[in-house]
Protein backbone atom coordinates (compact mmCIF):
# COMPACT_ATOMS: atom_id res chain seq x y z
CA UNK A 1 0.00 0.00 0.00
CA UNK A 2 1.27 3.57 -1.15
CA UNK A 3 1.76 6.00 1.33
CA UNK A 4 0.04 8.98 0.08
CA UNK A 5 1.36 12.51 1.25
CA UNK A 6 -0.49 14.60 -0.53
CA UNK A 7 -4.61 13.77 0.14
CA UNK A 8 -6.52 15.42 2.42
CA UNK A 9 -6.18 12.49 4.52
CA UNK A 10 -3.13 11.48 5.03
CA UNK A 11 -1.77 8.00 6.52
CA UNK A 12 -1.58 8.55 10.65
CA UNK A 13 1.43 8.91 11.64
CA UNK A 14 2.34 5.55 13.52
CA UNK A 15 0.55 3.73 9.83
CA UNK A 16 3.44 5.65 7.67
CA UNK A 17 6.20 5.21 10.39
CA UNK A 18 5.04 1.27 10.23
CA UNK A 19 5.08 0.89 6.44
CA UNK A 20 8.47 2.73 5.95
CA UNK A 21 9.71 0.26 8.63
CA UNK A 22 8.57 -2.79 6.87
CA UNK A 23 9.66 -1.42 3.76
CA UNK A 24 13.63 -0.45 4.87
CA UNK A 25 13.70 -4.02 6.89
CA UNK A 26 12.08 -5.74 3.59
CA UNK A 27 14.97 -3.62 1.85
CA UNK A 28 17.48 -4.85 3.87
CA UNK A 29 16.28 -8.01 4.01
CA UNK A 30 16.63 -8.28 0.31
CA UNK A 31 20.11 -7.20 0.93
CA UNK A 32 21.26 -9.57 3.28
CA UNK A 33 19.63 -12.83 1.82
CA UNK A 34 23.17 -14.75 0.83
CA UNK A 35 23.82 -16.52 -2.44
CA UNK A 36 22.48 -20.26 -0.98
CA UNK A 37 18.81 -19.00 -0.57
CA UNK A 38 18.94 -18.15 -4.34
CA UNK A 39 19.76 -21.95 -4.77
CA UNK A 40 18.04 -23.32 -2.25
CA UNK A 41 16.61 -25.92 -4.53
CA UNK A 42 19.95 -26.77 -5.94
CA UNK A 43 21.20 -27.26 -2.78
CA UNK A 44 18.20 -29.49 -1.76
CA UNK A 45 16.92 -27.49 1.13
CA UNK A 46 13.39 -27.02 1.70
CA UNK A 47 12.01 -23.86 -0.12
CA UNK A 48 11.52 -23.19 3.84
CA UNK A 49 13.51 -20.74 3.77
CA UNK A 50 13.08 -17.49 5.08
CA UNK A 51 15.18 -14.30 5.50
CA UNK A 52 15.98 -12.85 9.30
CA UNK A 53 12.84 -10.41 9.26
CA UNK A 54 10.85 -12.50 7.30
CA UNK A 55 7.65 -14.65 8.56
CA UNK A 56 7.61 -18.36 7.67
CA UNK A 57 4.66 -19.99 6.79
CA UNK A 58 4.08 -22.55 9.80
CA UNK A 59 1.28 -25.30 9.85
CA UNK A 60 0.55 -27.50 13.33
CA UNK A 61 -2.24 -28.79 15.54
CA UNK A 62 -3.44 -27.84 18.39
CA UNK A 63 -5.55 -29.75 20.68
CA UNK A 64 -6.60 -30.99 17.33
CA UNK A 65 -7.41 -27.65 15.46
CA UNK A 66 -5.54 -27.19 12.54
CA UNK A 67 -3.52 -23.80 12.04
CA UNK A 68 -1.91 -21.82 9.35
CA UNK A 69 0.46 -19.41 11.29
CA UNK A 70 2.87 -16.86 10.29
CA UNK A 71 5.62 -16.52 12.37
CA UNK A 72 9.38 -14.97 13.36
CA UNK A 73 11.74 -17.68 12.83
CA UNK A 74 13.04 -16.64 16.93
CA UNK A 75 9.33 -17.02 18.14
CA UNK A 76 9.52 -20.06 20.44
CA UNK A 77 6.98 -22.37 20.62
CA UNK A 78 6.00 -21.29 24.07
CA UNK A 79 5.49 -17.50 22.74
CA UNK A 80 3.43 -19.20 19.97
CA UNK A 81 1.51 -20.65 22.26
CA UNK A 82 0.51 -18.04 24.73
CA UNK A 83 0.79 -14.58 22.37
CA UNK A 84 -0.31 -15.89 18.63
CA UNK A 85 -3.19 -18.65 20.19
CA UNK A 86 -3.83 -16.82 23.42
CA UNK A 87 -3.46 -20.52 25.00
CA UNK A 88 -2.06 -19.26 27.95
CA UNK A 89 -2.58 -21.83 30.38
CA UNK A 90 0.93 -23.38 28.84
CA UNK A 91 3.64 -20.98 32.09
CA UNK A 92 6.40 -19.28 30.95
CA UNK A 93 8.39 -19.47 34.35
CA UNK A 94 11.95 -19.33 33.78
CA UNK A 95 12.12 -19.47 30.19
CA UNK A 96 15.67 -20.82 29.99
CA UNK A 97 14.45 -25.25 30.36
CA UNK A 98 14.80 -25.28 33.83
CA UNK A 99 11.53 -25.12 35.69
CA UNK A 100 9.16 -26.88 33.63
CA UNK A 101 6.45 -24.96 33.95
CA UNK A 102 6.14 -24.20 29.97
CA UNK A 103 5.80 -28.72 29.83
CA UNK A 104 3.43 -29.47 26.46
CA UNK A 105 3.55 -33.00 24.60
CA UNK A 106 4.55 -32.67 20.71
CA UNK A 107 3.16 -35.94 18.89
CA UNK A 108 2.37 -37.39 22.39
CA UNK A 109 5.85 -36.71 23.54
CA UNK A 110 6.66 -33.96 26.65
CA UNK A 111 8.95 -31.51 26.03
CA UNK A 112 10.01 -27.94 27.24
CA UNK A 113 8.26 -25.70 24.51
CA UNK A 114 10.13 -22.19 26.10
CA UNK A 115 13.82 -23.87 24.65
CA UNK A 116 12.39 -24.89 21.15
CA UNK A 117 11.72 -22.70 18.30
CA UNK A 118 8.13 -23.02 16.92
CA UNK A 119 9.05 -23.19 13.20
CA UNK A 120 10.74 -26.90 13.98
CA UNK A 121 7.52 -28.19 14.99
CA UNK A 122 6.13 -28.01 11.42
CA UNK A 123 3.04 -30.65 10.71
CA UNK A 124 3.28 -31.82 14.09
CA UNK A 125 0.34 -32.34 17.02
CA UNK A 126 0.85 -30.17 20.39
CA UNK A 127 -1.16 -30.97 23.46
CA UNK A 128 -1.59 -28.08 26.11
CA UNK A 129 -3.22 -28.60 29.30
CA UNK A 130 -5.89 -26.73 27.53
CA UNK A 131 -6.22 -29.60 25.60
CA UNK A 132 -6.57 -32.20 28.12
CA UNK A 133 -9.94 -32.15 29.11
CA UNK A 134 -12.86 -34.22 27.94
CA UNK A 135 -15.32 -30.72 27.12
CA UNK A 136 -16.61 -30.08 31.29
CA UNK A 137 -15.15 -33.98 32.16
CA UNK A 138 -11.55 -32.92 34.26
CA UNK A 139 -8.65 -35.71 33.01
CA UNK A 140 -7.85 -37.92 35.47
CA UNK A 141 -4.70 -36.54 36.20
CA UNK A 142 -6.33 -32.77 37.02
CA UNK A 143 -8.81 -34.81 39.08
CA UNK A 144 -6.38 -36.22 40.83
CA UNK A 145 -4.18 -32.74 41.17
CA UNK A 146 -7.46 -31.20 42.91
CA UNK A 147 -8.00 -34.44 44.82
CA UNK A 148 -4.82 -34.41 46.17
CA UNK A 149 -3.92 -30.73 46.64
CA UNK A 150 -1.26 -31.11 44.27
CA UNK A 151 -0.27 -27.21 44.11
CA UNK A 152 -0.41 -23.89 46.28
CA UNK A 153 0.23 -21.52 44.10
CA UNK A 154 -0.78 -23.36 41.27
CA UNK A 155 2.12 -21.54 38.37
CA UNK A 156 3.45 -24.67 37.84
CA UNK A 157 0.75 -26.88 37.91
CA UNK A 158 0.19 -27.26 33.75
CA UNK A 159 3.42 -28.27 33.33
CA UNK A 160 3.41 -30.62 36.28
CA UNK A 161 0.14 -32.22 35.01
CA UNK A 162 1.59 -32.26 31.44
CA UNK A 163 4.50 -33.60 32.56
CA UNK A 164 2.67 -36.08 35.27
CA UNK A 165 0.30 -37.61 32.47
CA UNK A 166 3.31 -38.19 30.15
CA UNK A 167 5.17 -39.82 32.95
CA UNK A 168 2.33 -42.40 33.65
CA UNK A 169 2.40 -43.25 29.55
CA UNK A 170 6.04 -43.57 29.22
CA UNK A 171 5.66 -46.14 31.99
CA UNK A 172 7.47 -43.86 34.99
CA UNK A 173 5.33 -44.09 37.32
CA UNK A 174 5.79 -47.31 39.11
CA UNK A 175 7.23 -46.06 42.46
CA UNK A 176 7.55 -43.42 44.73
CA UNK A 177 11.38 -42.84 43.62
CA UNK A 178 10.82 -43.48 40.38
CA UNK A 179 8.14 -40.81 40.34
CA UNK A 180 10.23 -38.43 41.60
CA UNK A 181 13.38 -38.68 39.26
CA UNK A 182 11.10 -38.46 36.48
CA UNK A 183 8.94 -35.42 37.40
CA UNK A 184 12.62 -33.53 38.33
CA UNK A 185 12.13 -31.22 35.44
CA UNK A 186 9.40 -29.48 37.12
CA UNK A 187 10.30 -27.56 40.38
CA UNK A 188 7.29 -26.17 42.29
CA UNK A 189 8.37 -23.62 44.40
CA UNK A 190 5.75 -23.94 47.11
CA UNK A 191 7.08 -27.81 47.67
CA UNK A 192 3.82 -29.61 47.00
CA UNK A 193 5.77 -32.37 45.63
CA UNK A 194 4.68 -35.06 48.11
CA UNK A 195 0.77 -34.36 47.22
CA UNK A 196 1.87 -34.38 43.23
CA UNK A 197 3.65 -37.47 44.12
CA UNK A 198 0.21 -38.97 45.62
CA UNK A 199 -1.78 -37.88 42.74
CA UNK A 200 0.02 -39.55 40.13
CA UNK A 201 0.72 -42.61 42.32
CA UNK A 202 -3.03 -42.82 42.66
CA UNK A 203 -3.91 -42.24 38.93
CA UNK A 204 -1.34 -44.67 37.91
CA UNK A 205 -2.99 -47.41 40.92
CA UNK A 206 -6.31 -46.58 39.58
CA UNK A 207 -5.41 -47.98 35.64
CA UNK A 208 -7.28 -45.66 33.89
CA UNK A 209 -6.42 -44.65 30.75
CA UNK A 210 -4.68 -41.25 30.55
CA UNK B 1 17.39 -12.46 21.04
CA UNK B 2 18.83 -11.77 17.73
CA UNK B 3 17.26 -12.13 13.98
CA UNK B 4 18.40 -15.27 12.27
CA UNK B 5 17.58 -16.52 8.82
CA UNK B 6 15.77 -20.08 9.11
CA UNK B 7 16.59 -22.85 6.65
CA UNK B 8 14.94 -26.54 7.06
CA UNK B 9 17.45 -29.16 5.54
CA UNK B 10 16.32 -32.16 3.50
CA UNK B 11 19.36 -33.51 2.39
CA UNK B 12 22.81 -33.37 4.54
CA UNK B 13 25.08 -32.06 1.66
CA UNK B 14 23.04 -28.98 1.20
CA UNK B 15 22.86 -28.39 5.18
CA UNK B 16 26.42 -28.98 5.05
CA UNK B 17 27.67 -26.69 2.40
CA UNK B 18 25.01 -24.39 3.88
CA UNK B 19 27.45 -24.39 7.29
CA UNK B 20 30.67 -25.03 5.59
CA UNK B 21 30.27 -21.70 3.80
CA UNK B 22 29.12 -19.58 6.33
CA UNK B 23 30.53 -19.35 9.95
CA UNK B 24 27.52 -17.20 11.01
CA UNK B 25 25.55 -20.46 10.37
CA UNK B 26 24.83 -23.17 12.71
CA UNK B 27 22.90 -26.29 12.74
CA UNK B 28 19.86 -26.74 14.70
CA UNK B 29 18.49 -30.13 16.24
CA UNK B 30 16.92 -30.30 19.77
CA UNK B 31 18.09 -27.15 20.64
CA UNK B 32 18.16 -27.36 24.23
CA UNK B 33 21.58 -26.00 24.69
CA UNK B 34 21.66 -23.43 21.31
CA UNK B 35 18.66 -21.91 22.14
CA UNK B 36 19.11 -21.42 25.63
CA UNK B 37 22.73 -19.65 25.03
CA UNK B 38 20.57 -17.67 21.95
CA UNK B 39 18.10 -16.29 24.66
CA UNK B 40 21.54 -15.18 26.66
CA UNK B 41 22.94 -13.79 23.74
CA UNK B 42 26.19 -16.05 24.14
CA UNK B 43 25.76 -17.39 20.82
CA UNK B 44 24.31 -15.07 17.91
CA UNK B 45 24.03 -16.82 14.98
CA UNK B 46 22.78 -15.24 11.87
CA UNK B 47 21.56 -18.73 10.00
CA UNK B 48 20.04 -22.02 11.78
CA UNK B 49 20.02 -24.92 9.26
CA UNK B 50 17.12 -27.20 11.23
CA UNK B 51 18.64 -31.20 10.85
CA UNK B 52 15.78 -32.80 12.13
CA UNK B 53 13.96 -33.81 9.54
CA UNK B 54 17.32 -35.67 8.32
CA UNK B 55 17.46 -39.43 8.46
CA UNK B 56 19.99 -39.83 11.43
CA UNK B 57 17.84 -41.10 13.96
CA UNK B 58 18.23 -44.99 12.97
CA UNK B 59 19.75 -47.75 15.80
CA UNK B 60 20.75 -51.05 14.99
CA UNK B 61 23.24 -53.27 14.99
CA UNK B 62 25.77 -53.64 12.13
CA UNK B 63 28.09 -56.54 12.28
CA UNK B 64 30.19 -56.25 15.93
CA UNK B 65 29.03 -52.20 16.53
CA UNK B 66 25.99 -50.53 17.82
CA UNK B 67 25.39 -47.77 15.55
CA UNK B 68 23.10 -44.96 17.22
CA UNK B 69 21.78 -41.82 15.11
CA UNK B 70 23.01 -39.00 15.23
CA UNK B 71 19.50 -37.78 15.54
CA UNK B 72 18.11 -40.49 17.92
CA UNK B 73 16.94 -38.78 21.29
CA UNK B 74 18.44 -39.16 24.46
CA UNK B 75 15.46 -40.62 25.93
CA UNK B 76 15.02 -43.05 22.65
CA UNK B 77 18.35 -44.10 23.23
CA UNK B 78 18.19 -44.92 26.54
CA UNK B 79 15.02 -46.64 26.61
CA UNK B 80 15.99 -48.69 23.53
CA UNK B 81 16.17 -52.52 24.46
CA UNK B 82 19.34 -53.10 22.11
CA UNK B 83 21.09 -49.91 23.78
CA UNK B 84 20.11 -51.79 27.54
CA UNK B 85 21.63 -55.32 26.35
CA UNK B 86 24.28 -54.33 24.55
CA UNK B 87 25.30 -51.15 26.09
CA UNK B 88 23.60 -50.70 29.56
CA UNK B 89 26.39 -48.22 30.55
CA UNK B 90 25.41 -45.42 27.77
CA UNK B 91 21.80 -45.55 29.37
CA UNK B 92 22.64 -45.41 32.63
CA UNK B 93 24.63 -42.05 31.75
CA UNK B 94 21.90 -40.60 29.76
CA UNK B 95 19.37 -41.23 32.26
CA UNK B 96 21.57 -39.26 34.87
CA UNK B 97 21.48 -36.48 32.79
CA UNK B 98 18.81 -33.20 32.37
CA UNK B 99 14.94 -34.28 32.76
CA UNK B 100 12.73 -36.41 31.17
CA UNK B 101 11.47 -33.40 29.05
CA UNK B 102 15.08 -32.30 27.63
CA UNK B 103 15.98 -36.34 26.82
CA UNK B 104 13.02 -35.93 24.69
CA UNK B 105 14.24 -32.95 22.67
CA UNK B 106 17.97 -33.32 23.07
CA UNK B 107 20.02 -35.64 20.32
CA UNK B 108 22.70 -37.94 20.45
CA UNK B 109 25.00 -35.16 17.94
CA UNK B 110 23.53 -32.25 20.15
CA UNK B 111 24.17 -33.61 23.36
CA UNK B 112 27.94 -34.01 22.59
CA UNK B 113 28.54 -30.82 21.21
CA UNK B 114 26.38 -28.76 24.21
CA UNK B 115 28.61 -25.75 25.59
CA UNK B 116 30.65 -25.52 29.10
CA UNK B 117 27.99 -24.55 31.59
CA UNK B 118 30.53 -22.18 32.74
CA UNK B 119 29.28 -19.35 34.39
CA UNK B 120 31.44 -17.08 33.41
CA UNK B 121 30.53 -18.64 29.92
CA UNK B 122 27.35 -17.40 30.08
CA UNK B 123 27.59 -14.01 31.30
CA UNK B 124 28.29 -11.90 28.80
CA UNK B 125 29.13 -9.18 31.08
CA UNK B 126 31.96 -11.26 31.82
CA UNK B 127 35.68 -11.94 30.46
CA UNK B 128 35.26 -15.39 28.99
CA UNK B 129 38.26 -16.86 26.27
CA UNK B 130 35.94 -19.01 25.44
CA UNK B 131 33.06 -16.51 24.29
CA UNK B 132 35.33 -13.95 23.25
CA UNK B 133 38.61 -14.89 22.95
CA UNK B 134 41.22 -12.96 24.16
CA UNK B 135 39.02 -11.15 27.01
CA UNK B 136 40.52 -13.12 29.60
CA UNK B 137 39.37 -15.74 32.25
CA UNK B 138 37.05 -14.79 34.96
CA UNK B 139 36.66 -18.22 36.46
CA UNK B 140 40.50 -18.26 36.68
CA UNK B 141 40.74 -16.22 39.93
CA UNK B 142 36.83 -15.72 40.19
CA UNK B 143 34.41 -18.89 41.40
CA UNK B 144 35.59 -21.66 40.43
CA UNK B 145 33.89 -24.59 42.72
CA UNK B 146 32.64 -26.18 39.26
CA UNK B 147 35.64 -26.05 37.50
CA UNK B 148 38.36 -28.66 35.86
CA UNK B 149 40.74 -30.27 38.06
CA UNK B 150 42.57 -31.72 34.92
CA UNK B 151 44.00 -30.32 31.25
CA UNK B 152 43.26 -27.02 32.18
CA UNK B 153 45.01 -24.33 30.83
CA UNK B 154 45.73 -20.24 32.13
CA UNK B 155 43.20 -19.60 29.54
CA UNK B 156 40.32 -21.67 30.20
CA UNK B 157 39.24 -23.80 33.27
CA UNK B 158 35.68 -24.69 32.66
CA UNK B 159 34.31 -28.42 32.46
CA UNK B 160 32.41 -30.16 29.54
CA UNK B 161 28.72 -30.80 31.03
CA UNK B 162 27.73 -33.94 29.08
CA UNK B 163 27.53 -37.61 30.83
CA UNK B 164 26.17 -39.41 27.81
CA UNK B 165 29.68 -38.71 26.58
CA UNK B 166 31.90 -39.78 29.73
CA UNK B 167 30.00 -43.60 29.12
CA UNK B 168 30.55 -43.04 25.15
CA UNK B 169 34.43 -42.43 25.53
CA UNK B 170 34.77 -44.95 28.36
CA UNK B 171 32.99 -47.78 25.60
CA UNK B 172 35.65 -46.59 22.82
CA UNK B 173 32.86 -44.76 20.61
CA UNK B 174 33.60 -43.56 17.30
CA UNK B 175 31.62 -40.45 16.31
CA UNK B 176 30.80 -40.52 12.50
CA UNK B 177 31.00 -37.51 10.53
CA UNK B 178 29.75 -35.98 6.77
CA UNK B 179 31.31 -32.59 5.80
CA UNK B 180 32.88 -30.48 2.81
CA UNK B 181 36.00 -32.97 2.30
CA UNK B 182 33.45 -36.52 2.53
CA UNK B 183 32.68 -38.75 5.36
CA UNK B 184 35.68 -39.64 8.00
CA UNK B 185 35.93 -41.41 11.53
CA UNK B 186 36.62 -39.72 14.48
CA UNK B 187 37.12 -41.78 18.27
CA UNK B 188 35.10 -40.72 20.67
CA UNK B 189 38.43 -39.53 23.03
CA UNK B 190 39.56 -37.30 20.52
CA UNK B 191 36.36 -35.36 19.61
CA UNK B 192 36.69 -33.02 22.30
CA UNK B 193 39.82 -31.36 22.90
CA UNK B 194 41.92 -29.22 25.87
CA UNK B 195 41.56 -25.52 25.96
CA UNK B 196 45.30 -25.06 25.42
CA UNK B 197 45.41 -21.51 23.86
CA UNK B 198 42.35 -21.85 21.75
CA UNK B 199 39.53 -22.46 24.04
CA UNK B 200 36.77 -21.34 21.81
CA UNK B 201 37.06 -24.28 20.04
CA UNK B 202 35.01 -27.06 21.70
CA UNK B 203 36.26 -29.94 19.47
CA UNK B 204 38.00 -30.96 16.79
CA UNK B 205 35.31 -30.65 13.98
CA UNK B 206 35.89 -28.52 11.01
CA UNK B 207 33.32 -25.92 9.85
CA UNK B 208 30.34 -27.90 8.35
CA UNK B 209 30.88 -31.25 9.60
CA UNK B 210 28.09 -32.49 10.72
CA UNK B 211 27.89 -35.50 13.26
CA UNK B 212 25.87 -38.20 11.67
CA UNK B 213 26.04 -40.80 14.00
CA UNK B 214 27.99 -42.70 16.98
CA UNK B 215 29.16 -46.27 17.09
CA UNK B 216 29.98 -48.65 19.91
CA UNK B 217 31.99 -51.60 19.60
CA UNK B 218 30.23 -55.27 21.25
CA UNK B 219 32.12 -55.51 24.89
CA UNK B 220 32.25 -57.74 27.62
CA UNK B 221 30.47 -54.72 29.93
CA UNK B 222 27.11 -55.86 30.02
CA UNK B 223 26.53 -56.54 33.65
CA UNK B 224 28.85 -54.77 35.67
CA UNK B 225 28.27 -51.29 34.93
CA UNK B 226 27.86 -47.51 37.05
CA UNK B 227 27.69 -43.91 36.35
CA UNK B 228 27.89 -42.48 39.40
CA UNK B 229 27.30 -38.93 39.55
CA UNK B 230 27.35 -36.51 42.55
CA UNK B 231 25.53 -33.21 42.29
CA UNK B 232 24.20 -30.73 44.24
CA UNK B 233 19.93 -31.64 44.40
CA UNK B 234 18.88 -36.05 43.61
CA UNK B 235 18.47 -35.22 40.08
CA UNK B 236 18.40 -32.53 37.63
CA UNK B 237 21.31 -30.56 37.75
CA UNK B 238 25.01 -31.11 35.93
CA UNK B 239 27.56 -33.20 37.46
CA UNK B 240 30.52 -32.08 40.26
CA UNK B 241 31.96 -34.96 39.48
CA UNK B 242 30.82 -37.95 37.96
CA UNK B 243 32.47 -41.65 37.38
CA UNK B 244 31.57 -44.02 34.80
CA UNK B 245 33.21 -47.40 35.26
CA UNK B 246 32.76 -51.22 33.69
CA UNK B 247 34.13 -53.97 34.59
CA UNK B 248 34.63 -57.81 33.49
CA UNK B 249 35.11 -60.11 35.91
CA UNK B 250 35.84 -63.78 35.90
CA UNK B 251 34.88 -64.64 39.16
CA UNK B 252 35.73 -62.01 41.45
CA UNK B 253 38.61 -61.20 39.19
CA UNK B 254 39.21 -57.76 37.07
CA UNK B 255 39.45 -58.81 33.52
CA UNK B 256 39.50 -55.53 31.96
CA UNK B 257 38.16 -52.17 33.00
CA UNK B 258 37.05 -48.95 31.90
CA UNK B 259 37.02 -45.80 33.76
CA UNK B 260 36.33 -41.98 32.67
CA UNK B 261 35.27 -38.96 34.72
CA UNK B 262 32.67 -36.32 34.28
CA UNK B 263 33.18 -32.75 35.98
CA UNK B 264 36.75 -32.24 36.11
CA UNK B 265 38.19 -31.61 32.61
CA UNK B 266 37.08 -29.58 29.52
CA UNK B 267 36.52 -33.26 28.09
CA UNK B 268 35.30 -36.30 29.07
CA UNK B 269 38.77 -37.83 30.80
CA UNK B 270 39.39 -41.37 30.58
CA UNK B 271 41.99 -42.43 32.95
CA UNK B 272 43.01 -45.36 31.01
CA UNK B 273 46.12 -45.90 33.65
CA UNK B 274 44.18 -46.16 36.32
CA UNK B 275 41.81 -48.98 34.46
CA UNK B 276 45.48 -51.17 33.31
CA UNK B 277 45.60 -50.91 37.53
CA UNK B 278 42.92 -52.70 37.93
CA UNK B 279 43.29 -55.93 35.60
CA UNK B 280 43.92 -58.94 37.19
CA UNK B 281 43.20 -57.22 40.76
CA UNK B 282 40.59 -58.43 43.34
CA UNK B 283 37.47 -56.39 42.79
CA UNK B 284 37.64 -55.38 46.25
CA UNK B 285 38.00 -51.83 48.10
CA UNK B 286 41.31 -51.78 48.17
CA UNK B 287 42.04 -52.65 44.22
CA UNK B 288 39.60 -49.92 43.80
CA UNK B 289 41.08 -47.08 45.96
CA UNK B 290 44.67 -47.92 44.43
CA UNK B 291 42.61 -47.37 40.92
CA UNK B 292 41.13 -43.88 42.27
CA UNK B 293 44.69 -42.91 43.40
CA UNK B 294 46.00 -43.66 39.89
CA UNK B 295 43.52 -41.59 38.38
CA UNK B 296 44.14 -38.55 40.39
CA UNK B 297 47.87 -38.39 39.68
CA UNK B 298 48.46 -34.68 38.10
CA UNK B 299 44.75 -33.25 40.01
CA UNK B 300 45.25 -29.51 40.56
CA UNK B 301 43.00 -27.92 42.07
CA UNK B 302 41.44 -24.08 42.40
CA UNK B 303 40.78 -22.03 45.41
CA UNK B 304 37.09 -23.23 45.54
CA UNK B 305 37.26 -26.25 43.93
CA UNK B 306 40.02 -28.61 46.02
CA UNK B 307 37.04 -30.10 47.51
CA UNK B 308 37.13 -32.40 43.94
CA UNK B 309 40.52 -33.79 44.74
CA UNK B 310 38.62 -35.70 47.64
CA UNK B 311 35.19 -36.46 45.81
CA UNK B 312 36.62 -37.71 42.38
CA UNK B 313 38.31 -40.40 44.03
CA UNK B 314 35.47 -41.05 46.35
CA UNK B 315 33.26 -41.57 43.22
CA UNK B 316 35.37 -43.46 41.50
CA UNK B 317 35.45 -45.97 44.28
CA UNK B 318 31.68 -45.36 44.59
CA UNK B 319 31.10 -46.52 41.03
CA UNK B 320 33.65 -48.86 40.58
CA UNK B 321 31.88 -50.69 44.23
CA UNK B 322 28.87 -49.82 42.57
CA UNK B 323 29.29 -51.56 39.07
CA UNK B 324 31.05 -54.99 40.63
CA UNK B 325 28.03 -55.48 42.91
CA UNK B 326 25.92 -55.11 39.71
Amino acid sequence: MAVNSETDQPAPHDETRHTFLKQSSLLTALALVPAPVVSAAAAELDETVAAAFEKVPLKLEVNGTKHKLQVEPRTTLLDLLREQLHLTGTKKGCDYGQCGACTVHVDGQRVNSCLSFAVMHEGRKITTIEGLADGDKLHPMQEAFVKHDGFQCGYCTPGQIMSAVACVREGHADSEAEIREYMSGNICRCGAYPNIVAAIQEVKGGGQKV
Amino acid sequence: MNQFQYVRATKPQGAIDVVAKDPNAKFIAGGTNLVDLMKRGVMTPQKLVDINRLPFNKIEHQGNTLHIGALALNSTVADDPQVQAAQPLLAKALNAGASAQLRNMATVGGNMLQRTRCSYFYDTTMPCNKREPGTGCGALEGINRMHAIFGFSDKCIAVHPSDMSVALVALDATVLVSGPQGDRRIPMAELHRLPGDTPEKDTNLAPGELITAVGLPDAPFTKHVSYYKVRERASYAFALVSAAAALDLDGTTIKSARLALGGVAHKPWRVQAAEQALVGQPATEASFRRAAEVAMQGAKAFKYNAYKLRLAPNTIVQALRTAAAA
